[in-house]
């Protein structure tokens, strides 16, 4: 995805593959000499995090998929079945079902940290709003799929989300009954919610690939925001970022593994071993722990359309962000004002999950139109920011920042002897 | 970049190891993932023994019945279908077996069979082809009086299911 | 009901959220109690969940169900440790419901170890008209149904201290949190009871157990095995339904040791590859962050 490949194959073979489908090529440019800034991080890590958690998530579903029934009278016993009886089936579902938590723990880490460096920024427009309809699109996924079980908070959840839609002036209603086939949440809305949901990762990994092909075209930004330059600022993605990659994940599996084996039900909540009961609505419904922020931010507008526009506007406004910061400059290590706001939007953002989670009355209602109005004011902020901030002075290059001003002559010096990797 | 340290050979023990810690991760992460294709401990277990009355099966019928998901017919011979069976050429059959080991000693006019061609699995229609036992429809199997192949691609005679006898009147099948 | 006000119910419900403050109002916080299965290394005490079935068998099941699961379930590596000849005799103390026959009618056959215990209800609707209109929930999986809140920050604790015991404690406290006074001001309707723990304190199901009710098995020395109590009751039943919700979980925790002392290794490997590949770049010889 990063153009021109200088991979030559060794076999005959392989050379008459190559000349037919060039797939070697594509994959030794992109994963194998691909020059990423030396500088990254381990918040970079968390892309290649999100790779595996997708493709963790679409293996385990379609296993559970197996043995899992899609009927409204049949799929709590069919999830109780799983857990009891299919070999390895209770791994398999708790896999799952913290398998989505791990993915939005990631997915959140990925778009703090570019937010905080700038990553939105062009020419990485297209790159940013890719990412936010991979969001979108993980977030109808994982409601979907908490459906599935046909518990209580499955139920209600879906029903009030489904509801969601019933704001909207004139046609809104004929839309939730369209959503749900029939005049409720039922065995309908059930069949086609296991159908949609095992579509959609499919078209996540669709979006996925046009993220990465749009991420090789400028290549990743780095903790500077200052661009790739020369060969000195970078180093080839293998061995040096696979195995940095490689690391984190196992770290972050370790953390993932914690939850699965040892306590499975953290993340979920107790009403969903109950099975659905459309005569009954649990008295403490909330939606999982990441959906809350966006939940306050439905709840803190007194106005149903108005608190579902916001809800809605919170993660559209995201993909407008690349024109709404009118910085020039990138990385928040050298913006000292954006730096405070940042971090209190961090702060701000967990607080509104905390909220999300509190019952909708007294200080938790205006905390929660406060906690909403910065979610949206930061937005404006940066808009008037990037014209007083003065920023700090940026270093000339990436190698600049790593090494220091003689480190990085003395390795422009080296550098052409050594990058035996990307010299095939 | 500047190299400071040699390039790492293939010999180097922490790759090797690192590497082969991460194939043995690999290959154990797999085996759920291949496991669950196995029977569920559910079906496993409903395949109790089942117990079926002979007195309504008249002369010369073919009962159709069910363990473990399975088809089996149990087959009330007559005389002339038992001598037939008994008095066919063993020796020239593809899949040699005399009617005596086919049925239980002193029952000879019970035939217990699984119901599901040999050849590919299809329902064999009783009482019809050259021996009159069973004809396969799908690719012309011909079974005898006794389950035994006679003509066509089946490779083997139909299986006998696990039975016994408990009275006169009743098997259990399992 | 018509659609809106199907949805507009649906809707105040998720605005309303006031649930919680009505629970967190309502609910005493049930206490902690001891048990062989917490922690990472936890397992199930087998006398416990063999006491424990024996009272649901003899007090829950008179109207609770425990439909999810099968007999086979009670001999099954990691449970209440059962041989498969008891199950077996169990099983055939039972009556299942079978059919339809070549009559075409439903009959009634002695039960085998792969039938799912017998509800003591045809169905909802029967229970509750014989339970005062209240249904006898079905407790396949109550300890995982029921819980409360923890609270800030204690439930970011719980993360790492692995606590997870909130439905067990709280069948305890339930199970033995009858008052026959209510306090003060509380008026108890008839046919109802006032239970210290239940959300809302006011209560359909009658005090199921009292100290003595249950026979438990005598030691060689003649004494029951556990003290019969009423607490020592709901403890083993407590005990036995989660292992009833839970029944892979020793396995479940076994494989868990063993997953993360692997990644542990494995991190550790990985860590100084790592650190030797990058040793290779000038300007990265620092901490590995």
């Amino acid at each position: 995805m990063s153009g021109h490949s200088t991979y030559v194959p060794k076999s005959a073979f392989g050379r008459w593959f190559e000349s037919r489908l060039p797939i070697m090529g594509l994959i030794h440019s992109s994963f194998v000499v691909f020059p990423n800034p030396r500088n990254l991080n381990y918040l970079w890590t968390f892309g290649g995090i999100l790779a595996f958690m997708l493709v963790a998530q679409i293996i385990t579903g379609v296993t559970l998929a197996m043995h899992y029934t899609p009927h409204a009278d049949l799929a709590f016993a069919s999830v109780e079945h799983i857990m009891r009886d299919v070999n390895y089936g209770w791994l398999l579902r708790y896999l799952h079902a913290n398998g989505a938590s791990m993915f939005f723990v990631a997915v959140y880490v990925h778009i703090f940290r570019g937010l905080y460096y700038g990553s939105y920024k062009a020419p990485r427009e297209i790159l940013w709003i890719l990412g936010v309809i991979i969001f979108l699109l993980m977030m109808a996924t994982a409601f979907m799929g908490y459906v599935l079980p046909w518990g209580q908070m499955s139920y209600w959840g879906a029903t009030v989300i489904t509801n969601l839609f019933s704001a909207f002036p004139v046609v809104g209603e004929s839309i939730v009954t369209f959503l749900w086939g029939g005049y409720s949440v039922a065995n309908p809305t059930l069949n086609r919610f296991f159908s949609l949901h095992y579509l959609m990762p499919f078209m996540i990994a669709g979006v996925v690939i046009l993220h990465v092909w749009a991420l090789h075209v400028p290549g990743s930004n780095n903790p500077t925001g200052v661009e790739k330059k020369t060969e000195k600022d970078t180093l080839p993605f293998h061995p040096y970022f696979t195995v940095k990659d490689a690391l984190a994940l196992v770290c972050f599996i370790m953390l993932y593994m914690w939850f699965v084996f040892y306590t499975p039900n953290f993340l979920g909540h107790a009403d969903n071993y109950i099975e659905a009961n459309p005569a009954v609505t649990p008295a403490h419904i909330v939606p999982e722990w990441y959906f809350l922020p966006f939940y306050a931010i439905l709840r803190a507008i007194p106005d149903k359309l108005m608190g579902v526009l916001a809800m809605f506007g919170s993660i559209a406004i995201l993909a407008f962000l690349p024109w709404l910061d009118t910085s020039k400059v990138r990385s928040g290590t050298y913006r000292p004002v954006f730096r405070v706001f940042f971090w209190l939007f961090a702060v701000n953002a967990v607080l509104l999950g905390w909220l999300g989670a509190k019952p909708a009355e007294g200080l938790y209602v205006v905390a929660s139109r406060l906690s909403t109005a910065y979610y949206f004011g930061y937005f404006v902020i940066l808009f008037i920011l990037g014209y007083v901030e003065k920023p700090l002075k940026l270093p000339a290059s990436i190698a600049e920042s790593v090494l220091g001003k003689q480190g990085s002559a003395n390795a422009m010096a080296a550098s052409a002897a050594a990058a035996p990797n990307t010299k095939g | 970049m500047a190299t400071t340290a040699p390039e790492p050979t293939r010999r180097d023990f922490l790759f090797i190891a690192t590497g082969a810690v991460g194939a043995v991760g690999i290959a154990s992460a797999i085996w759920p993932f291949v496991s669950q294709m196995a029977p569920d401990a559910a079906t496993i277990a409903a395949g109790a023994p089942v117990d079926f009355d002979l007195t309504p099966v008249a002369e010369g019928q073919i009962v159709k019945l069910f363990w473990r998901g399975k088809l089996i017919f149990v087959r009330h011979r007559t005389a002339e279908e038992i001598k037939a069976a008994e008095t066919a050429d063993v020796g020239s059959m593809r899949d040699p077996q005399p009617d005596s080991a086919r049925v239980k000693a002193g029952k000879s006019p019970w035939l217990v069979v699984y119901g599901n061609c040999t050849h590919l699995g299809c329902v064999p229609l009783g009482n019809e082809g050259a021996f009159k036992g069973w004809f396969c429809p799908c690719h012309g199997s011909v079974f005898d009086t006794s389950g035994r192949i006679r003509q066509g691609p089946a490779p083997t005679n139909l299986p006998i299911p696990p039975y016994e006898f408990v009275s006169d009147t009743k098997i259990r099948i399992g | 009901m018509n659609l809106k006000t199907i949805r507009t119910l649906a809707f105040a419900a998720s605005m309303a959220l006031g649930g919680q403050a009505f629970a967190a109002g309502a609910t005493v916080i049930p206490p902690q109690n001891e048990w062989s299965f917490s922690g990472p290394f936890g397992r199930f005490d087998q006398t416990q969940l063999q006491r424990g079935f024996k009272v649901y068998k003899e007090v829950c099941a008179a109207c609770h169900s425990m439909s999810l699961v099968s007999f086979r379930n009670l001999s099954q590596p990691g449970g209440p440790g059962f041989s498969e000849g008891q199950i077996k005799a169990l099983a055939e103390t039972y009556q299942v419901k079978d059919g339809p026959n070549d009559a075409g009618d439903m009959f009634e056959r002695p039960g085998r170890a792969a039938d799912r215990m017998p509800a003591p209800f045809p169905n909802k609707q029967t229970a509750a008209a014989a339970n005062g209109g209240a249904y006898p929930p079905d407790l396949s999986v109550i300890a995982k149904a029921r819980t409360y809140e923890r609270g800030f920050p204690t439930f970011v604790f719980d993360m790492g201290t692995l606590f997870q015991e909130q439905g067990v404690d709280y069948l305890v406290a339930l199970l033995t949190g009858y008052k026959d006074t209510p306090p003060a001001g509380v008026e108890v309707p008839a046919g109802k009871y006032y239970n210290e723990y239940y959300p809302g304190h006011i209560i359909s199901m009658p005090q199921p157990i009292s100290d003595g009710s249950v026979e438990y098995p005598k030691t060689a020395d003649g004494r029951p095995q556990a003290p019969e109590t009423a607490l020592q009751y709901a403890k083993d039943v407590a005990a036995f339904l989660m292992w009833a919700a839970e029944p892979h979980m020793q396995a479940r925790k076994e494989l868990g040791f063993k997953t993360l002392a692997f990644l542990l290794l494995f991190a550790g490997l990985l860590y100084f590859t790592k650190k030797k590949i990058w040793s290779r770049v000038e300007g990265h010889h620092g901490p590995a962050f």
